[in-house]
């Protein structure tokens, strides 16, 4: 499957490595909507820098829109959780 | 719902929500393709943007370091002249300035590090571009209308999706640097106004003034001398003596009243 992570571009990922992503996405959704600013970003680090490590970079000349879109490894809590709502997207 | 499909899902909608779609698919590759190139100019003059910043921070870091240079200069003056208080005064101040040193250098390399990730985004954006329109030729040459309809979805969601994420990127960017320029432009009126400038050390500062008088002291301790003694008989000789002899004497307590005060500042 193909990947963004938001201001780092596209990467792709083996299907097989959704169960590990879940996992980590689950502790960073738990930190999001409890607020909890200590452990959002340790959970947001270990997400992208697993998807890194899983994902080659895809061809820059490939024009294909992603399967998953990950928040921006500087974001902080409030603008992911922004990034779930309406407003806090900004329209290129 | 989770972080990433939630991210997904909206992000998503909004790119293609930005993207008006043509009657004629054909239409829709023409139209996108120039909002890419109004795009790859907006994410150029953001990189300039953010670049303008940078180096607006490095001067007003090196001001602040010429100033620490300076306060450093006076402490040991201070020292050599025995007069350890100003010296630990002038190295307080310089302490003062490391803190907002220290800040403005942490702000350049947030700076830098958004500098070179646009300057990434605007290359991965440029090489999209050309792809895209390659693949635009391709598509108009060969299908008809109808035909190009399935033909142009892909590329035109990959592209959109290119295209919110270099703009949000640039948001993002010009968000930070407009917020750094608000400090940067407090910095600015501070030195201005001269509040950072008389901590710190131009020639009319309190540590350099206690320096100077060092240096000049015993002359105006004589000088000062000189005019208590002329105005302990001054202003009954001014009141006793007429026209004739009130001239020198008046001359005589116009400047100790002038010199008085600034003799007073410096000790």
């Amino acid at each position: 499957m193909i990947v963004r992570i938001l201001g780092e571009g596209q990467l792709e990922v083996a299907e097989s490595a959704t169960g590990e992503l879940n996992v980590l996405d689950a502790a960073l959704e738990k930190a999001v909507n409890s607020g909890d600013e200590e452990a959002f970003r340790p959970a947001l680090t270990a997400l992208l820098d697993r998807v890194r490590a899983l994902g080659a970079p895809l061809a820059t000349d490939v024009l294909e829109p992603s399967d998953l879109i990950f928040p921006p490894a500087d974001a902080d809590l409030e603008e992911v959780r922004g990034m779930m709502t309406e407003e806090g997207i900004i329209p290129g | 719902m989770s972080v990433m499909k939630r991210v997904s899902m909206i992000f998503k909608a909004k790119a293609n929500k930005a993207l008006d779609r043509m009657e004629d698919p054909r239409e829709t590759l023409d139209y996108s393709y120039q909002r890419q190139l109004e795009m790859l100019t907006q994410v150029r003059r953001g990189v300039a943007d953010v670049a303008t910043s940078r180096k607006r921070l490095e001067l007003q870091m090196n001001q602040l370091r010429q100033q620490q240079n300076k306060l450093d200069g006076q402490a040991r003056q201070a020292l050599g002249a025995g007069r350890e208080d100003l010296a630990r005064e002038a190295l307080g101040r310089k302490a003062t300035l490391q803190s907002q040193v220290s800040d403005l250098e942490n702000q350049y390399q947030s700076l830098q590090a958004d500098e070179e990730k646009l300057t990434v985004a605007s290359q991965r954006l440029q090489a999209k571009v050309e792809a895209f329109r390659m693949q635009k030729e391709t598509i108009k040459a060969t299908y008809t209308a109808a035909e190009a309809q399935s033909r142009i979805g892909e590329a035109v969601s990959g592209i959109s999706e290119e295209m919110g994420d270099v703009g949000m990127a640039v948001q993002r960017a010009q968000d930070k640097t407009a917020q750094m320029q608000a400090r940067a432009g407090a910095i600015d009126e501070l030195m201005a106004s001269g509040a950072l400038e008389d901590m710190t050390g131009t020639p009319r500062d309190d540590i350099q003034a206690e320096l100077d008088a060092m240096r000049t002291g015993p002359d105006i301790e004589l000088e000062l001398q000189r005019l208590k003694g002329e105005i302990s008989g001054g202003p009954a000789k001014q009141i006793e003596g007429g026209a004739g002899g009130g001239a020198a004497a008046s001359d005589g307590a116009g400047h100790a009243a002038a010199e008085q005060p600034q003799a007073g500042e410096g000790a």
